[in-house]
């Protein structure tokens, strides 16, 4: 949260702390009335912030064009997954190939096998990176697209530890409301953190100019490596959380489409803005079933539509266009939000500084 | 493997690796002008399979008449793609440039969705392509054989607009340097949606011939090849002609030869390209017949 990013000023402090309460309350509140449909979208808000902030720390705060967030959660689902279910579940799951042993008894607790996924996620992410970020710009783009690719080909080809393309099914549903939502709150804090930090400035130091950036001492290699890694186990968890929130993961899932759906989150929201991400993850994850009315039969007035399927991403991706083309600091540009930019307008919202009250 | 299913399988590579050759010309233009990966040229090539097929089984014109069609509204609909969502952007930082063309891409598939409807289509194959040719015990198809025929065909005429006549020059000197070629009063814009019309062209005729090889259309059909041609032309080294025909070639050799040698590796048959695309970046990053960049501060 924002507590962080100010001088310590009583004023801004006891804001913060209001907002924190006001988020708090709000949680419970939300934990309590809203029915399951609502409660189903409301965790994938706190999901899809997840993503889109680690894709944003490594696209937006380092400046590398990743596209290889599909494979990150790929592999972070399907670890949680096959590490939470019972060995009785994996068992019915396996119908074509029996499951390799030493997994079938792999049994761990939610957490842990979060923990575990985000590492693995991560631990792959750092070889990736280790490999993959000598290359720039679309090279590096296309590269790891190409790593998303060959994890969702495995995926789909280890039928005895994966069950391949029929995916797994009855995953337990741990993701509870709390534990989307705490997740997604100590992330943002982690983040705003290391934004904040040294390395945040490195970071940022080579998104502005790598080679600059190595004349002051920044290792940018390593930092480039560093900042891959903590965007792939943040991709793990999120994955992790996923899996356990849909309860059915297949490979053709993770298609690098998926990596698209954030990047559209994370260009409305700013690329470099974490308080636009959360913000746009947010608009775009409640829009998105919002306008799901224009995928049935609409009513034009004049006329009665047959109810075209597909129509609501037309939209996303017409409105991705639009803003890179016309608004390409998308929502919040790099800036982000903060109490005094409340003040100084008044204490009246301007670019839309909810997000301070939303719990994040 | 004895000789014969060899020369099966050499055959089958080569009209693929023609195939995927004509594509990555597409992605090798674009690029050597504007140093931006097309992500939409994969959904320009399934436009031109969908353009033929309504042109064939909708309107019920003569084949000749739907091929040259589907490929000229093609062509339009490519020079369009770059004055709506490149343009503008030609400025901006290479990343915002490369959203937009996931955008455009991104765009192109769901309206796809939308108008051609997601379920596949069976495109109408005429019988001037189909049907199989039996030469020295290989069995070759119709269209196997005319793949790179037209591919060889279309390589020379390409080669000698882009060596012998005046845009060609142009299109060199733009690729060479853009500011400097606008100093020499070359039309830089011009040259760029020229450049796009010639790469929409070969991209639709790519995806007429994809739908006669494999005839099942879908929205979605441009994203696979796509992927594979832009990885054919880095991998020949992207801004030059002969490396991506020689990439695309690489490609089909190693996809078919790899599954005729180890089977069991055919569910894999969709990471090749991509772990070609890595060990050839880790290894000579400019492609086997690119030619080296000094990075400019």
């Amino acid at each position: 949260m924002n507590t962080l990013q100010k001088k310590p000023m009583s004023r801004d402090a006891m804001l913060t702390l209001g907002a924190a309460v006001i988020g708090l309350v709000l949680l419970f509140v939300f934990d309590s009335t809203f029915d399951r449909f609502t409660m189903q979208i409301f965790k994938l808000c706190a999901i899809n912030i997840i993503l889109a902030l680690s894709l944003n720390l490594i696209n937006g705060f380092t400046g590398l064009f990743s596209l290889g967030h599909a494979g990150f959660m790929a592999v972070g689902a399907y670890t949680c997954a096959l590490l939470a279910m019972t060995p009785d579940q994996k068992a019915t799951n396996f119908v074509l190939q029996p499951i390799a042993p030493w997994l079938l008894d792999l049994h761990l607790p939610f957490l842990p096998a979060l923990l575990v996924s985000g590492l693995i996620a991560g631990f792959i992410g750092w070889f990736l990176g280790v490999v993959a970020l000598r290359l720039r710009d679309d090279y590096l783009a296309i590269a790891t697209l190409g790593f998303s690719e060959i994890i969702r080909v495995v995926l789909t080809n280890t039928q005895s530890i994966t069950n391949g393309s029929l995916g797994l099914k009855g995953i337990p549903r741990y993701t509870t409301m709390w534990w989307a939502w705490g997740s997604a709150v100590v992330i943002t804090l982690f983040l705003v953190l290391l934004i904040k930090s040294s390395y945040g400035r490195a970071f940022k130091s080579i998104r502005d100019n790598e080679i600059a950036a190595e004349s002051m001492g920044v290792d940018v290699f390593g930092m480039k490596v560093l900042s891959f890694t903590i965007s792939s186990f943040l991709a793990g968890i999120a994955g992790g959380l996923l899996a356990h929130y849909l309860t059915t993961i297949d490979p053709k899932q993770f298609i690098f489409l998926k990596t698209f759906d954030i990047l559209l989150i994370v260009v409305l929201g700013g690329v470099g803005s974490i308080t636009g991400s959360i913000v746009a993850a947010i608009v775009v994850t409640i829009s998105m079933e919002a306008l799901r009315f224009l995928d049935g039969p609409l009513n034009l007035g004049f006329m009665v539509t047959n109810g075209v399927p597909g129509l609501r991403m037309v939209f996303f991706s017409a409105l991705l266009m639009v803003v890179v083309i016309f608004r390409q600091q998308g929502l919040m540009g790099t800036s982000e939000f903060s109490w005094d930019s409340l003040s100084r307008i008044g204490l009246l919202p301007k670019r839309g500084p909810k997000s301070g009250k939303g719990g994040e | 493997m004895d000789l014969q299913t060899f020369l099966q399988q050499f055959v089958n590579a080569l009209s693929l690796g023609s195939l995927y050759a004509l594509i990555a010309i597409g992605y090798t233009m674009v690029y050597g002008i504007l140093r931006l990966i097309n992500f939409a040229h994969g959904d320009v090539f399934m436009i031109g399979g969908y353009l033929a097929f309504y042109g064939v089984s909708t309107f019920l014109m003569p084949w000749w008449l739907a091929v040259c069609l589907a490929i000229v509204v093609t062509t339009v609909f490519g020079v369009g793609l770059e004055r709506v969502a490149y343009r503008p952007l030609r400025d901006s930082p290479r990343i915002s440039i490369m959203i937009s063309a996931i955008g455009a891409s991104f765009l192109i598939e769901n309206l796809a969705i939308v108008l051609f409807d997601a379920r596949p289509k069976a495109f109408p194959v005429s019988n001037l392509f189909a049907g199989n040719h039996v030469i020295g015990g290989v069995h070759i198809a119709a269209v196997s054989l005319i793949i790179p025929v037209v591919t060889a065909v279309l390589l020379a005429v390409l080669l000698w607009i882009v060596h012998r006549t005046k845009t060609g020059m142009a299109m060199r000197a733009v690729s060479t340097d853009i500011d400097a070629a606008r100093l020499m009063a070359i039309d830089v814009n011009r040259i760029v949606s020229i450049t796009f019309a010639i790469g929409s062209a070969l991209a639709a005729i790519g995806g007429i011939l994809w739908a006669l090889k494999y005839p099942r259309l879908e929205p979605l059909m441009g994203i696979m090849p796509g992927l594979k041609c832009f990885i054919a032309a880095v991998v020949g080294g992207i801004g030059s002609i002969a490396g991506a025909v020689l990439g695309g070639l690489l490609l089909g050799l190693i996809e078919l030869m790899t599954i005729a040698v180890l089977p069991e590796l055919t569910g894999y048959k969709d990471a090749f390209a991509f772990v070609l695309l890595i060990m050839v970046l880790l290894v000579k990053p400019t492609g086997l017949l690119g030619k080296n960049q000094g990075e400019k501060v």
